[in-house]
């Protein structure tokens, strides 16, 4: 997504074309582990109805997004529906269990307990001081910029989370809402950086007003995920559990590479927002 | 006296090293006994520890080099922003984890663990030096075997990779930074209207 591309995009001004990856989205265990510490359940004695049905909801939520759903989330949907499917099975078939010898979802457990464990070391490798960034020594080729270290950062869930909530609040608002299909990305950016611009950083709920149509907000949230694709702002924590914040990123300039459109804000659509 | 420069000239070559110095390369160049050497280091070590200086001795991939305490980094950080790097991303700690507890691992093993392709990841890593291949597994296809390198250690301040805590250790944090979320309240990422 170079800059060079928005003029299309403009022109398309329809989501579909547009894909995003991040880096920080992690694979089906990090989202089934998310899952599981969301509900507080207890990982030894997964309800796989419950947890399936979310977990294809996820992926509803990341199609709608046009976010490139990787193959391993969809092999790990039909995992959970076949486990699911298992556990139905009435109990009459015991010797077929028997023989079998296992709760189907052993295999699942072994898998998200093995990935828990690399994830936490993860963590901890994270925590370490970092050459270049929290300590520095006599620089051979690099030095960097420290970076926001008293934030956490979102993980990808996390904003999907925020975004369903914002999602959910407007619909409760607008059930029958009427879309114009006129709000670009671009767009989308330019309402964001202007409101950064003004308020320095901005809770993630604020980007919105509540008039915006659903098409609207995830039009803004895409705006959300390709700044932070470009490094522009991140999306971080004060604390565990505080509201997700909104921050640009220490030494890098507005947007105005976005094409001529880039800070403009389409009037009707976003002007009215209250803050 | 003569002690003191031999102090003074460990002291120098630290200063003026861009990598970690092992005891090997200062007995070599300074003359010195490697016990002796090892001795200065610790008594300079003690020194930048107690005196509060601007440096300490940190003892990294096998060697010893001044750095910058970590109450700095934000002064230093801007100081040299002209040149900032990005920090490691998730998928990239995951990977190096993996690799660092598993050494010599396959890149299909650390897929099966983390459930997603890592080969993107894994590229990065190598660019970065963080990653070296060990060899060749003698197996079927006979994949590449991936290792963590020095710059690996250097960056994150690890004498070796025994400095690492075990996987067990690691468990049993994991469960207490659980608890820890899961008694702070309901539901991590609680974005709740009236806190403006």
């Amino acid at each position: 997504m170079t800059p060079g591309e928005n003029n299309s995009l403009e022109e398309a001004g329809q989501l579909d074309l547009y894909r995003i990856e991040l880096e920080s989205f992690q694979g089906p265990l990090d989202l089934l582990l998310h899952l599981i510490k969301k509900n507080e359940l207890d990982i030894y004695d997964i309800p796989i109805a419950e947890i399936s049905k979310q977990y294809l909801s996820y992926l509803e939520v990341m199609r709608e997004l046009n976010l490139d759903v990787a193959s391993e989330f969809l092999v790990m949907a039909s995992t959970l529906i076949h486990m699911k499917s298992r556990m139905l099975l009435p109990s009459d078939e015991e010797e077929e269990e028997e023989e079998e010898g296992e709760d189907p979802r052993e295999e699942l457990i072994r898998r998200l307990l093995e990935y828990q464990k690399y994830k936490t070391a993860a963590e901890e490798l994270g925590s370490r001081p970092a050459l270049g960034r929290d300590v520095f020594a006599r620089p051979e080729d690099e030095v960097t910029s420290p970076g926001e270290d008293t934030y956490i950062e979102a993980t990808m869930f996390q904003l999907m989370d925020a975004l369903q909530r914002v999602i959910d609040e407007a619909d409760k608002r607008k059930p029958h809402e009427v879309t114009r299909e006129t709000y670009t990305i671009d767009e989308g950016i330019g309402h964001i950086e202007s409101l950064i611009a003004e308020k320095g950083s901005i809770r993630f709920g604020d980007l919105f007003s509540g008039q915006e149509s659903r098409r609207q907000i995830v039009t803004i949230f895409l705006g959300v995920l390709e700044l932070i694709k470009k490094g522009r702002i991140s999306a971080v924590q004060e604390e565990q559990c505080a509201p997700l914040r909104i921050i640009p990123v220490p030494g890098t300039e507005p947007v105005s590479d976005t094409g001529a459109g880039g800070g403009q804000v389409s009037g009707e659509e976003t002007t009215d927002d209250g803050g | 006296m003569m002690e003191d420069r031999n102090k003074a000239l460990i002291e120098a070559m630290l200063f003026a090293s861009s990598s970690p110095l092992g005891i090997d390369t200062i007995h070599q160049i300074a003359g010195l006994d490697k016990e002796r050497v090892r001795e200065i280091l610790n008594i300079l070590a003690r020194e930048y520890e107690s005196q509060e200086r601007g440096m300490v001795l940190k003892e990294v991939a096998a060697g010893f080099q001044l750095r910058t305490p970590p109450e700095f980094s934000a002064q230093i950080g801007k100081m040299h922003q002209a040149r900032p790097r990005r920090r490691l991303s998730r998928s990239a700690l995951e990977t190096l984890a993996i690799i660092a507890y598993r050494q010599p691992v396959t890149r299909t093993e650390i897929e099966q663990i983390r459930g997603v392709d890592s080969g993107a990841v894994m590229k990065t890593l190598m660019s970065q030096n963080m990653v070296r291949i060990l060899g060749r597994k003698e197996a079927p296809g006979r994949p590449m075997l991936y290792g963590t390198t020095r710059v690996f250690l250097e960056y994150f301040e690890l004498r070796d990779l025994e400095s690492l805590p075990t996987l067990e250790e690691i468990t049993d944090l994991g469960e207490e930074l659980d608890e820890g979320i899961w008694g702070a309240g309901e539901g991590e990422t609680d974005i709740s209207e009236e806190d403006v």
